[in-house]
């Protein structure tokens, strides 16, 4: 085999979505010369290109955008700056030591960087991953590969419709499959709550009288060529579909909104360490790695709700690994953020003591009425009181360097 | 004559936040808005009582494109009952390629003040 060719840059970005994108351009606006973006598709964007939907940018832009819109802003600034942005491009293994091998249409390549920016976004749970029993027709899809169809590849899925789950995906999606003359005869959610936005139940479900079916799931699939029917049951606290509540519903397409899992397929092959409760990368308040120079941000971290905070959380980690290819390396953080069990998971989950930053946390189960509350060693550093605390909603609190010492992990609770 | 006050509550959808606003009316009038954290969820409720109103976004066919189809959106809300009526007023539309975004679609869709606009640039075959 023949020596591939090898690139010299100071960042490479793996993935030209929001995230990535955001990184770039960033990167390039705080000096960086040479930033390389590798993206897989034949176009730049990332999954914005599907959801052609309205809502996006009130935080970055101030304006509601279509995602089609909000990407294209990042796209023409990154055109407008000169960054290479290498499409077609997949990325096969990244190295502990800051290696990439990518592959593209002209053949296999190797990139040596300084700094190596994760931002290869979270992919669908599966119908495999829920293990739903009944056979394995035709007719049952996830929520992103159905909008895919319909907004990219102008193909119908379907015509009677039921959607499993209510992640913020599956309920635009229900909008969307009414608006193109579908029936979608409801929504069922396994949870006693919805974990979408509760905007998305309003303008998605309620404006167009689709049901939502909390605390129920599909216990069997019907059909042989074709889905023809689905069987949904009550489910208990424990999420076990309880005996005589099944019923019935004929249908043709089952779509699948039941959560998004961070891409860290090319992490684990660098050695990065993950968290299993985000199961995204443990990192620091610079959105660094555990590796020196590998840094992650947006929905290969910790899956958003809001691609606005995809693009803050990506800037805020340009500057800081701008810093680091000028430098060498950053300031150690020894201390650890723990939390207790009310709350989901945090990001960052190591600190330095000596910078500002903001933490993102979301609680696990609904409170109403909650402080969330975050100490040193018994010393209250910063709290948020809410009215309401929903998994579905993504919680920042920014913790003043003023407020922090270097001696004491950071505690996060809800009160 | 003193009507009944009656609480009616809405999920504002003006941003991401979701809050939960209720509006206390007497017949057709409004006599307090509670629970939204911005001027915005108070203006929703108000139009929403009166005239609901939504921003639609679909896509229209496109030929000679190096995509089959092109992301469009109202780019001024129209009235929520209207909905379908603008859909299918959207979806008699086919665009010849290229296609900018920003680009008018459909000028005053159904004369209800609203613009139809692309949402992306589909080019032209080469």
């Amino acid at each position: 085999m023949n020596e591939a060719m090898v690139l010299q840059r100071d960042a490479v970005v793996i993935g030209g979505g929001p995230a990535g994108l955001a990184a770039a351009i960033r990167l390039r606006e705080k000096g960086i010369e040479s930033v390389l973006v590798l993206e897989r598709e034949r176009t730049a964007g990332g999954i914005l290109r599907q959801c052609i939907h309205d809502g996006f940018g009130l935080t970055r832009f101030g304006e509601s955008l279509s995602g089609p819109e909000y990407a294209e802003r990042f796209v023409s600034r990154a055109a407008e700056l000169g960054i290479e942005v290498r499409t077609d491009c997949t990325v096969l293994h990244v190295s502990g030591e800051h290696t990439v091998t990518a592959v593209c249409p002209a053949g296999l390549f190797r990139v040596r960087a300084k700094a190596v920016v994760l931002a290869m976004g979270c992919r669908e749970r599966t119908r495999g991953a829920l293990a739903i029993p009944g056979s394995r027709p035709a007719g049952i899809y996830t929520a992103g590969v159905a909008q895919s169809y319909i907004n990219l590849q102008n193909v119908m899925v379907g015509r009677e419709v039921v959607i499993l789950g209510s992640g913020d995906i599956g309920l635009i999606m229900a909008r969307r499959l009414t608006l193109e003359g579908a029936h979608v005869v409801g929504v069922f959610e396994v949870q006693p709550y919805p974990s979408g936005l509760a905007r998305n139940i309003q303008q998605c479900l309620n404006d167009y009288d689709i049901p939502l079916y909390l605390s129920h799931t599909v216990v069997d699939v019907h059909g042989r060529g074709r889905v023809t029917g689905v069987t949904v049951a009550e489910c208990d606290a424990a999420f076990r579909p309880i005996a005589g509540t099944e019923r019935e519903y004929p249908c043709d397409t089952l779509v699948l909104s039941v959560g998004l899992i961070p891409e860290n397929e090319l992490s684990l092959g660098a050695g990065v360490e993950l968290d299993p409760r985000t199961k995204g990368a443990l990192v620091d308040e610079n959105c660094q790695t555990g590796i020196p120079g590998i840094f992650a941000a947006g929905n290969v971290l910790h899956v958003h709700d809001l691609v606005d905070f995809v693009s803050l959380e990506a800037e805020a980690l340009a500057e800081a690994a701008a810093s680091y290819i000028r430098d060498g390396a950053l300031a150690p953080c020894p201390l650890a953020v723990e939390t207790d069990g009310s709350i989901g998971h945090v990001i960052p989950q190591r600190v330095s003591g000596t910078k500002s930053f903001t933490l993102w946390l979301r609680v696990r189960k609904p409170l109403p009425g909650c402080r969330i509350c975050v100490r040193q060693n018994g010393r209250l550093l910063a709290q948020k009181s809410l009215p309401k605390a929903l998994p579905a909603e993504m919680i920042q609190l920014r913790i003043s360097v003023e407020e922090l010492d270097q001696e004491h992990s950071v505690e996060v609770t809800t009160e | 004559m003193s009507m009944e006050i009656v609480n009616k509550t809405f999920t504002c959808i003006v941003c991401p936040r979701g809050c939960t606003v209720t509006a206390a009316c007497r017949g057709d009038e409004i006599t307090a808005v509670t629970g939204n954290t911005c001027a915005k969820g108070e203006a929703y409720v108000r139009q929403e009582l009166t005239a609901p109103q939504r921003t639609i976004a679909t896509s229209v066919r496109v030929t000679g494109g190096q995509a089959p189809l092109c992301s469009v959106r109202t780019a001024q809300p129209v009235p929520k009952a209207r909905i379908f009526d603008v859909i299918r007023a959207i979806h008699s539309v086919t665009l010849q390629a290229p296609v900018q975004q920003g680009e008018v679609v459909l000028e005053n869709v159904l004369g209800l003040s609203s613009n139809v606009i692309a949402t992306k640039d589909v080019d032209a075959i080469k």
